[in-house]
């Protein structure tokens, strides 16, 4: 194991976001302030209470699973794809390292910032509205759980790319709607029987369930069908992962 | 000794069919400069990227001071630096860190008086606080020389290290290859300038079409460099060469109408005066005289011909 590497990679991601500080920080708390101020003051006024929960607080688990959904997509594909794209990444590959190795630097920067931002999140719902969270193993296994694979599919989507529109695709067309429809604003079982079904193949949806079981103890589905549905999509990227590594897919070709 | 680098057989076909190397052979021992030369194209770079780990090979194998390069990766990539042909560099980091950068992805411990001493070797101690993207080219063609000697490395790759290069860096670069070949370092360098692998190298080897066209010494290119050509054109062609030329083995070419002469520059006697004096006195006709030197160019066109 080359420590050393792993620690080099990891460092010199999270040195990028202190250098980016604002728009990798900064700009998220800003967003989510603005949710709050518009979900939370005009449509909570109307709404008040979900499953006996103030509107503010329903909406928070979903608002942190947002953040963290796009900022570890964002953070593990930037940062393999920009050595591609300037063309560093040959020293990355002709290094005494294992893709594992890469994979660890470069997913755990990734995650680590991803957490990083959804706790300031959570820090700043906590200004908004009174949250208490009934499970902080849970809630804490879903949200490392979360921004790992979350890193890894943005790792994976970083390799793939060979430009920045495909770069971009998935996170700016494929994630919001996801979580937007994934009950991150509303209880789907608000909805008409035929939306709620469509709603269930929407797997950001047990992501949200989960995540918000761990703080109110209610759920749209049971909080173990969202873990196994975690662990399921992280199993399926670990053998895109495999694949990649043997074949040297777009990295060694 | 056994060789540092061993290449068999080395063949890479890319996805697009392209085959870039058609079973490369190639040793090179501890402590030697080989200098690569090719046009562009001709499968250097390939090489190298194999070597080092970058590109799979198709098949054929290369060991690295024993270790097989896919493999024993570590092994072998722990002991290679690599300068790359192309400038390129993390704008926005500064010269320290990411020459510190590359050590650590080396798997060595952190070494600031080793660090330094490169910085100074190369003239970047007093840009190490610098961002990249505030260097000059050739500043930037140092930080990356600087990068590939961080974690001390045993082989040294060079790719076309002088593309673009003004005299000083080439200079200084020559300085620190020399200082590296003290301390038994192995390099090798790919060019397209033969002045280049005649300043350095100990071997030379030529490479064109994805296969090594030849590998010498440098002394013995040198030799077949240096040969020159003195070409006589007759006024009146003549059918057979007239008696008392016999010694100087002249050829006849264009139909009589020139004479070729072979001779060897560095030599002290060229044996030129006589030659004329002989054609002057055999009561030929000189029209004009040149002399020509084979380039590097002229062995390509042979090699490439003599497969062909």
């Amino acid at each position: 194991m080359n420590v050393e590497a792993v620690k080099a990679i990891y460092l010199f991601e999270m040195a990028r976001t202190r250098r980016t500080l604002l728009q990798s920080v900064v700009s998220p708390v800003i967003s989510t302030s603005l949710y709050f101020i518009v979900f939370g003051a005009a449509v909570g006024s109307r709404i008040q209470e979900i499953d006996g929960v103030s509107y503010g607080a329903f909406i928070t688990p979903g608002l942190i699973m947002l953040t963290l959904l796009t900022q570890c997509i964002g953070n593990g594909s930037f940062g393999i794809y920009f050595p591609k794209f300037t063309g560093t990444i040959y020293e990355i590959l002709s290094s005494p390292i294992s893709m594992t190795e890469i994979v660890l630097g470069y997913v755990g920067a990734a995650a680590t910032k991803g957490m990083l931002v959804g706790l300031i999140i959570l820090a700043t719902a906590s200004l908004f509205v009174d949250l208490s969270i009934a499970h902080p193993f849970v809630m804490l296994v879903f949200f490392v759980l979360t921004a790992v694979t979350f890193s890894l599919f943005g790792f994976l989507i970083g390799i793939w790319a060979k430009d920045f529109e495909q770069l971009n695709l998935i996170p700016m067309l494929v994630i919001p709607p996801l979580v937007f429809l994934g009950g991150s604003f509303y209880s789907v079982s608000m909805l008409p029987p035929f939306w709620q079904a469509v709603s269930h193949a929407n797997p950001v949806l047990y992501l949200i369930s989960g995540f918000r079981w761990s703080f109110f103890e209610i759920s749209e589905v049971s909080p173990l069908v969202s873990f196994g549905i975690i662990i399921g999509f992280l199993a399926v990227l670990m053998g895109v992962l495999v694949w990649i590594f043997r074949t040297g897919y777009r990295l060694r070709n | 000794m056994a060789p540092i680098v061993s290449v068999s057989n080395l063949v890479k076909t890319y996805g697009s069919g392209f085959q870039a190397l058609k079973g490369v052979s190639l040793d090179i021992a501890e402590g030697e400069i080989l200098a690569l030369l090719g046009p562009n194209g001709a499968g250097k770079t390939t090489l190298i990227s194999i070597i080092c780990g970058i590109v799979n090979p198709s098949s054929g194998t290369v060991l690295v001071n024993g270790h097989d390069v896919v493999k024993d990766f570590r092994a072998t990539r722990s002991i290679i630096g690599l300068v790359p042909q192309e400038l390129t560099t993390d704008q926005f980091e500064t010269v320290w860190n990411t020459v510190s950068f590359s050590r650590g992805l080396h798997g060595k411990k952190a070494n600031p008086a080793h660090i330094e001493k490169v910085l100074r070797d190369l003239s970047l101690w007093d840009k190490k606080d610098n961002m990249l993207r505030e260097l000059s080219g050739g500043m930037k063609r140092r930080v990356l020389i600087a990068k590939a000697l961080s974690h001390e490395p045993r082989i040294l790759f060079l790719d076309e290290p002088t593309a673009g290069v003004d005299v000083n860096l080439r200079k200084d670069m020559w300085k620190v290859v020399q200082a590296l070949r003290e301390d038994g370092v192995t390099i090798i360098l790919t060019t397209h300038y033969i002045e280049e692998a005649e300043e350095i190298a100990d071997r030379v080897g030529v490479i064109n079409g994805g296969e090594i066209l030849l590998i010498e010494e440098k002394s013995a290119l040198m030799k077949t460099l240096g040969r020159k050509q003195l070409r006589i054109e007759l006024a009146e062609p003549v059918t057979a060469l007239p008696p008392g030329l016999e010694p100087y083995q002249l050829k006849l070419e264009d139909g009589g109408g020139r004479l070729i002469y072979d001779y060897d520059a560095s030599g002290g006697r060229t044996g030129i005066t006589t030659l004329l004096a002989a054609v002057a006195e055999s009561g030929l006709r000189i029209k004009d005289i040149s002399t020509r030197q084979s380039t590097l160019e002229d062995i390509f066109v042979e090699l490439v011909e003599k497969r062909a």
